[in-house]
């Protein structure tokens, strides 16, 4: 038989996720159709001005992006979990670590990657320039898998808990705030004139930071919730 | 392994795999403990627990390679068709798990030992759910394991007749 190395062994996670998700396409579209109906509604809600929509956009786009990535990580354990297969992950020779980095590489793939697609669509509704337009889809690029790592934790911590759903967003949306911050204050600084690259060297260090630890701490939350 | 409901099997097995705290006493494998050289003990298991860890909207063979994968290996797919055969679940690689029958999962779940290189089989209750037959070839399967110089630790409340080896037991009492 043929021996897998340690990447064969999270491709073949990774393909599983994905090919699982693409049989259940409400998965998908879900959190993608939650961004489109959200960010629609602000200028429903406060009127047509465009001037009052164009200094809202980024915060609105990047709160709805933040809340629709949300939406789907409490399944990202919770079937494995149900059917056994996450117990036969954490006693896979293959470090569990690795295996929760590509969930959630998958989950960003899955929920964060559309986001940043459809972005530019709702901008344009926002009257956004196409310049912001592509600020906007590189912060959202740098953030959403930063979103999908911090998430893991949050999906990890709550497993098997009643009501996981709400305790998912009370614990994880304040970690959330950073990402928040510079990515929707990136476009802001750039259509007020002045540079971003603070901004975006900050998004890309959160990133940096939640690759090294999220995974290890998913993965002791794991184990914790495995016992 | 034998004892009543709810005396403790599975709470054992899963601290055998090294799932489960130890509250005391020690678990040892080549004469060192599980959770000092984990990495290298998971290499040499092979669960099977209640639940049959299969992912419902996938094929029986996706599921199998998947499992397989995540003790590294990459079976070939004349392999699996062969294993899938014996376990009496022939032509059934490309449908969904979730079109299966209760015993059909379970002997998709159980066809994931034929497939292991592990030398440690810890298998909770593993002839539930079957019927004569497929517990006639799960007890040769095991014999062959057992043969072939593997370990098993089992859970069960039928007795079954496993090969010439004498088996240890252990009854677990409240």
């Amino acid at each position: 038989m043929k021996k897998l190395g340690l990447f064969g062994v999270m491709a073949a996670l990774l393909r599983r996720e994905v090919s699982v998700a693409l049989r259940q396409k409400g998965e998908v579209l879900t959190p993608l159709v939650f961004f489109v109906v959200v960010a629609s509604l602000f200028p429903l809600g406060v009127g047509p001005e465009s001037a009052l929509l164009l200094r809202m956009a980024p915060g609105v786009l990047w709160v709805s992006a933040l809340l629709a990535a949300m939406l789907s990580l409490q399944r990202l354990f919770a079937t494995d979990h149900a059917d056994g297969s996450l117990e036969q992950m954490a006693l896979s020779s293959t470090p569990l670590g690795l295996l929760v980095a590509a969930k959630a590489l998958a989950h960003f793939l899955l929920s964060g990657l559309p986001l940043v697609l459809m972005a530019p669509v709702l901008g344009l509704q926002f009257g956004l320039e196409s310049r912001s337009l592509g600020i906007l889809m590189l912060t959202l690029l740098l953030g959403t898998p930063t979103l999908s790592l911090i998430g893991s934790i949050g999906a990890a911590l709550t497993l098997g808990v009643r009501g996981a759903g709400v305790l998912l967003s009370l614990l994880i949306l304040p970690l959330y705030i950073p990402v928040l911050i510079f990515g929707a204050g990136a476009v802001e600084a750039d259509a007020a004139g002045l540079g971003i690259g603070g901004h975006l060297s900050l998004l890309a260090a959160l990133l940096v930071l939640s690759v090294f630890f999220a995974p290890l701490a998913t993965k002791t939350a794991l184990r914790i919730s495995l016992e | 392994m034998a004892g009543a409901n709810g005396v403790g099997k599975t709470s054992l097995l899963r601290m055998v795999c090294g799932l489960a705290p130890i509250e005391s006493g020690r678990i040892l494998w080549n004469d060192t403990p599980i959770h000092s050289q984990s990495d290298v003990y998971r290499q040499d298991l092979c669960y099977l627990g209640h639940l049959n860890a299969l992912q419902e909207s996938m094929t029986v063979n996706e599921n199998l390679v998947f499992t397989a994968a995540l003790a590294g290996n990459a079976p070939e797919p004349t392999r699996l068709q062969e294993v899938l055969a014996h376990f009496g679940v022939r032509g059934r690689g490309e449908q969904l798990v979730k079109h299966l029958s209760q015993g059909q999962k379970r002997r998709v779940a159980l066809s994931r030992l034929a497939l292991s290189q592990a030398r440690l089989w810890v298998l909770d209750e593993p002839f539930v759910a079957m019927d004569e037959k497929g517990v006639r070839m799960l007890a040769d399967l095991i014999a062959g394991h057992l043969g072939k110089g593997g370990l098993a630790v089992i859970t069960s409340h039928q007795q079954v007749d496993i090969g010439t080896l004498a088996p240890q037991m252990l009854e677990l009492r409240a």
